[in-house]
């Protein structure tokens, strides 16, 4: 059943080949940004996907009426237990080890894979069944695992989607975001064969179908499986309890059916008490899901005789997050729960894509979290900080509150500063003013209505380059026409919260101004007032 | 050596923080295992769990779960259902007359074994109205995790008394379970996905049918 040969020349992958190349060497935002822009197929199934759960969000948060309290609850924990990191973890691996799973500590990703492979050649065997983690998409383990010779299957549908499809995740909660039906049928259909049972061939391409398409092939894995491994949503220190939130129940299988189970999760996923998930577990499915309840959580305390698996391990990753915590402002990001939101309301995220963004992380959050993990010494992590209209959606629906477009601003900065002390050149001067324009209001103004001011002499139907320093942004954009009216002018009529509170946050966002310029502008003046 | 490395990052990183106390430090705004405002409890629990396409339906009396548990069982044409040690005979007595085959899972079914029985009949351990959840803690009426998720059919037996408001005083009632380093299953509706173009599925892995019992 196992694909040993698929008739590649030298190929005796496991599993599917993702794309060649590493994240880290993507090109710069702008960049990729441009190519994606022009895929219509993508933008028109980003949209749909985005705007539908958009929609769904925000009726499930309105019915909650402490939703506001809930949040600052959610910020006041993950920022207290972020504050004494270390004597959480420490409670965390005492109860652990006192329930009866193995604890490890990984410095970074390659310490991470190493303990895993390690753990999984132990127990003799050549393939594991995963739910979906994202860090473990974030240390590669998959890759890791394949170069060891054993094969990791993914068990969530879309991740299986993108697994299938050699393909990479767009998007943390939805994976394959990127996807619509016919291509999932294409994929399922062509290499379902390949990896084990395959797709009938009458699959037509009904979510419906699909769905039972991926039940029946992941079934017998599920069933015959020695190990899983999964991440967690959060660990409770004061029960040594892992959380894992799901909806197919691919979660469950994983979780419950193998003799051993070995959870990756990042060291930022403790909190303090049990009592504390009466939070999260009403703010991550109604911000992710937009459900009131997503289907499945399950809670697990190490080992439980005669209940599921035997021999339990956690790995304890760093990676770069005791970096992060080192800025007191940076360390906001944190906080984050992984619920998607931030993303599905950028009007960035929504026109390019999570592939544009480089990292595992796409959109708002990855743009404040990328640059800190994995540090600004690549070009793609140096320009994450730029990817944003700072516009200010994801900050006002983060669960946790976490001030994205500040963390931005204050990143740029800092990009610019580091540029700044190996050698002052041009670039770092243009990045330097876009930052200054881009964080004030009236400059911003004063720019945009220049380019309009090219644009009318000149009679071209959209704006070029902006004038420097704008021209950073605008590197990648075509800037349609501005109208007589600047956004600014035109939001101020007509939507300023202020001025016709009755406009909700959805009616903005569903049919909001088409092009990234007003956007813009907009967002400088939310940053700066 | 990861850990003392770790470690060293970490405190180092932390050089800011000067107070010792974590709620010291920084307080947290939050009544825990507080009620919220619903009227009717049950009734909306009911309406809730529904909403996720699940079935629920109402028994007067402990008296008639068992020939509600068989007219579930039989509607859904299950030939065989797997009890858990700790669920009452008297649950199950009307099915198995029927001629529903009884798997007691003692000694333990396998995985195959499982596989091939269609339904699973257990009680809860505690339930909600505004999500419309139902949450195991896997004690020997709901018995061990993989019976609950491997049968298609999940017949699952609540009391109203077990019924709470939302999910903050529903962990109040977890408290205890945890305490004991027992497992906890939420379950909201049948397994589903929205993987695909966002338009949900309901089923997919886990049982792909969900019916409720609501005593009293
Ligand atoms: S930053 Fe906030 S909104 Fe974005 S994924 Fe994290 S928790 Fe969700």
């Amino acid at each position: 059943m196992t694909a040993t040969d698929l008739g590649m020349p030298g190929s005796s992958r496991r599993t599917p080949a993702p794309p060649a190349g590493r994240l880290i060497d993507s090109p710069p935002f702008p960049v990729a940004a441009k190519q994606y822009l022009a895929d219509s197929q993508l933008r028109a199934n980003l949209h749909h996907a985005t705007s539908t759960i958009r929609a769904k969000r925000a009726r499930v948060t309105a019915e909650l009426p402490n939703w506001e309290q809930l949040r600052l609850a959610g910020e006041a924990v993950k920022d207290r237990v972020a504050r004494h990191l270390d004597y959480y973890l420490e409670e965390l691996e005492q109860n652990l080890t006192a329930n009866g799973a193995h604890v490890h500590w990984a410095a970074d990703a390659a310490e991470a894979n190493q303990i895993v492979v390690d753990l999984v050649r132990a127990k003799g065997v050549d393939e594991v069944v995963k739910v979906k983690s994202m860090v473990t998409q974030e240390i590669e383990l998959n890759e890791a695992l394949e170069a060891a010779g054993i094969a990791a299957w993914e068990t969530d549908l879309a991740e299986l989607i993108v697994q299938l499809g050699h393909d990479r995740p767009s998007h943390i909660l939805v994976p394959a975001i990127h996807r619509n039906r016919a291509e999932v049928r294409e994929i399922f259909l062509r290499e379902m064969k390949l990896y084990g049972r395959a797709a009938p061939d009458s699959l037509d391409d009904e979510p419906r179908h699909l769905a039972a398409a991926a039940r029946q092939h992941l079934r017998d894995k599920f069933l015959r499986a020695k190990v899983g491994i999964s991440g967690a949503n959060f660990m409770v220190a004061e029960t040594g309890t892992l959380v894992v939130v799901e909806s197919e129940g691919n979660g469950r299988m994983c979780l419950t059916l193998p003799e051993t189970l070995i959870s990756v999760t990042g060291i930022e996923k403790v909190i303090p008490t049990a009592a504390d998930l009466e939070v999260f577990l009403q703010l991550l499915p109604r911000s992710s899901t937009g459900e009131r309840m997503n289907p499945y959580t399950s809670m697990w305390s190490g080992v439980r005789p005669g209940d599921g698996p035997q021999e339990v391990h956690v790995v304890l990753v760093d990676n770069g997050r005791s970096r992060v915590l080192a800025d007191p402002i940076g360390r906001k990001a944190l906080r984050c729960i992984r619920c998607s939101a931030c993303m599905n309301i950028c009007p960035v995220y929504e026109r390019v894509g999570g592939h544009a963004y480089g990292s595992v992380y796409p959109g708002p959050i990855g743009a404040i979290l990328t640059p800190q993990l994995r540090g600004t010494a690549a070009a793609i992590d140096r320009s994450l900080p730029f990817a944003s209209t700072l516009c200010g959606a994801c900050a006002e629906v983060c669960p946790v509150r976490i001030p994205i477009p500040d963390l931005l601003v204050h990143l740029r900065h800092r990009v610019v500063d580091e540029r700044k002390r190996s050698h002052l050149g041009l670039e770092q001067a243009l990045m330097k003013g876009g930052g200054w324009v881009m964080a004030s209001g009236p400059r911003f103004g004063l720019l945009e209505r220049a380019g309009g001011l090219v644009q009318r002499v000149t009679g071209r139907e959209a704006v070029g380059p902006l004038p420097w320093p704008a021209s950073l942004w605008t590197r990648a954009r075509d800037l349609p026409l501005p109208p007589e009216q600047t956004f600014r002018q035109w939001w101020r009529a007509n939507r300023d919260p202020l001025c016709h509170p009755e406009r909700s946050e959805g009616s903005l966002r569903d049919d909001e101004a088409t092009t990234v310029t007003s956007v813009t502008s907009a967002s400088a003046e939310a940053a700066a007032e | 050596m990861g850990k003392a490395e770790i470690f060293a990052a970490i405190r180092a990183a932390l050089a800011d923080v000067r107070e010792p106390d974590p709620a010291a430090d920084v307080a947290v705004p939050w009544e825990y295992g507080q009620a919220t405002a619903v009227e009717d409890v049950v009734g909306l629990f009911a309406e809730r769990v529904e909403d996720y396409k699940a079935t629920v339906l109402r028994a007067a009396s402990a008296d008639a779960v068992g020939d509600l548990v068989a007219q579930a069982l039989a509607e859904h044409g299950a030939g065989s259902v797997a009890v858990p040690a700790g669920v009452p005979e008297a649950w199950y007595a009307a099915a198995e007359r029927a001629g529903v085959a009884i798997r007691r899972d003692d000694p333990p079914l396998t995985n195959a074994e499982l596989n091939e029985t269609a339904a699973v009949l257990t009680a809860a351990a505690v339930g909600w109205a505004e999500t419309g959840t139902i949450a195991l803690d896997h004690r020997a009426d709901q018995g061990r995790r993989a019976l609950t998720l491997v049968p298609d059919l999940h017949v699952c037996v609540i009391e109203a008394a077990q019924i709470v408001t939302d999910v903050p005083e529903a962990m109040a009632r977890l408290q205890a379970s945890l305490n004991d380093r027992q497992p906890i299953t939420w379950i909201s509706g049948p397994s589903a996905t929205s993987d695909i173009e966002l338009s949900r599925v309901e089923g997919v892995h886990g049982p792909r049918t969900l019916i409720v019992i609501v005593v009293g």
